[in-house]
């Protein structure tokens, strides 16, 4: 239930409290950024629906990559 | 900051542990590490280093207790739209579960989010809808920004949030076991940092590290612990510093401030622990279920549920027993027949344990 998954954010909505999340593998979703002080670029960590946390962006990328690799290698077995 | 893929730092931390010939019990509150754990055999590859890392009451929809299930029930018997995440609605209470009465006809809707539910209330104008709004400190901060929005008035959640650090006192004054460390849960800390954890240190002197959930993040958190072991200094430390900030999430903690209050609250299988559960402050209480349907739910009030028959969920939460050892594990208590809580949710460890095992 604490799951919470990287994503970054790419278009913030005119009315500031959603935006939407690209979380690197093709899927994007909007997510509530009321509780984050975020901007386009940024990278957050998503949690049903909301996004909790700013990531370092560093981090957050590798993150991602390992997310896609586990993906990718569990699709091959 | 170290390599999340970095597979020599990985080996090198074990054969760092296995040198120290160690005999030591860790605990974790969160069921996403246990997924990581036993989905990467990290559980296996710690017991051989001397460690035994156990899962303790660390799943919200575990925690939550038959009498929470048996108001939604009734609820949902009393013709109300129930909502709530997918894990909850399978969870049985003492007639039936959520899922099972839907197949009865009753209203129940499997939701992503709060705010999916406040939806359904705008969509149903003429209907109560309710949401069981379940959910350590993680999850909390979204039932109070959907409330602090206004949602309308046929919306309500019955609320079964808890918050850790109470739990994690609970569990080491009940001195079932001797515990050496805690890995503290990565995305429960995004929210509230890490000073909430730092009186378990002072008043009991335990180890504590705040772990992310890649293999990488649980084996530096073992190492952590046991560094501080071998050093003799406890503290509360930080591994997931990608996404954990000492102070927390400032902003989602005023926002569970302003609309909730702390109660005392009852887990499965603990007694009623102090501080450990919320409640909506009465500004909210249009939005609080068990008053707005007190009458409707008068039947449950003071009583109680027993565990369901041969169920050690309980002694799972508590980590005094593994899921293997639960008798109904495998055969009786099953994914798609679950006797406990444990076995249903993705976070419980019996349901982790069956997953991931061979045993079908």
């Amino acid at each position: 239930m604490c799951l919470a998954i990287p994503g970054k954010i790419v278009e913030i909505d005119s009315t500031k409290d959603h935006a939407t999340v690209d979380y690197g593998d093709g899927t994007k979703r909007k997510a509530n950024i009321t509780l984050v002080d975020v901007k386009t670029g940024d990278y957050v960590l998503v949690h049903a629906g909301f996004a909790i946390q700013v990531l370092d962006k560093k981090e957050a990328q590798e993150t991602l990559d390992l997310f896609r690799e586990m993906l990718s290698s569990e699709e091959e077995a | 900051m170290f390599s999340l893929r970095d597979k020599k730092l990985a080996i090198e931390i074990v054969s760092k542990i296995k040198k120290l010939d160690v005999s030591l019990k860790f605990m974790h509150v969160c069921g996403t590490h246990q997924d990581t754990l036993v989905k990467h055999g990290l559980d296996s590859l710690f017991t051989d280093c001397g460690i035994k890392v156990i899962q303790g009451p660390g799943c919200p929809v575990c925690v939550t207790t038959t009498k929470e299930i048996e108001e939604m029930l009734l609820l949902a018997r009393k013709g109300k739209i129930v909502t709530t995440f997918g894990d909850m609605i399978q969870v049985p209470g003492k007639n039936g579960s959520l899922q099972s009465i839907k197949a009865e006809g009753a209203d129940v809707r499997t939701v992503y989010g709060i705010e999916d539910a406040v939806q359904i209330a705008k969509d149903n104008k003429e209907k109560d809808i309710i949401f069981m709004s379940v959910g350590f400190e993680t999850t909390t901060p979204m039932a109070a920004a959907a409330i602090i929005n206004t949602p309308p008035k046929n919306f309500s959640i019955l609320s079964c949030h808890r918050v850790v650090p109470p739990a994690l006192k609970s569990i080491i004054e009940m001195g079932e076991l001797k515990l050496n460390g805690i890995i503290e849960p990565g995305h429960v800390s995004t929210i509230i940092g890490s000073k909430p954890y730092e009186f378990i240190t002072k008043n009991y002197g335990i180890p504590q590290v705040i772990a992310g959930f890649e293999p990488l993040d649980l084996l530096m958190g073992v190492w952590l612990l046991v560094e501080q072991i071998e050093n003799g200094e406890p503290k509360v430390e930080n591994e997931y510093l990608r996404a954990v900030r000492e102070e927390g999430n400032i902003k989602a903690q005023k926002v569970v401030e302003n609309v909730f209050e702390s109660r005392d609250i009852k887990w499965r299988g603990f007694p009623v622990i102090s501080g450990s559960g919320l409640k909506l402050r009465d500004e909210f209480e249009e939005y609080d279920a068990r008053k707005k349907y007190e009458k409707d739910l008068e039947d449950l009030k003071n009583k109680e549920f027993p565990e369901p028959k041969g169920c050690r969920c309980g002694e799972v939460l508590r980590g005094v027993i593994s899921s293997k050892e639960c008798p109904l594990f495998g055969n009786k208590c099953i994914p798609n027949n679950p006797v406990g809580p444990c076995m249903v949710s993705n976070e419980g460890s019996c349901n982790i344990e069956y997953r991931y095992s061979n045993k079908k």
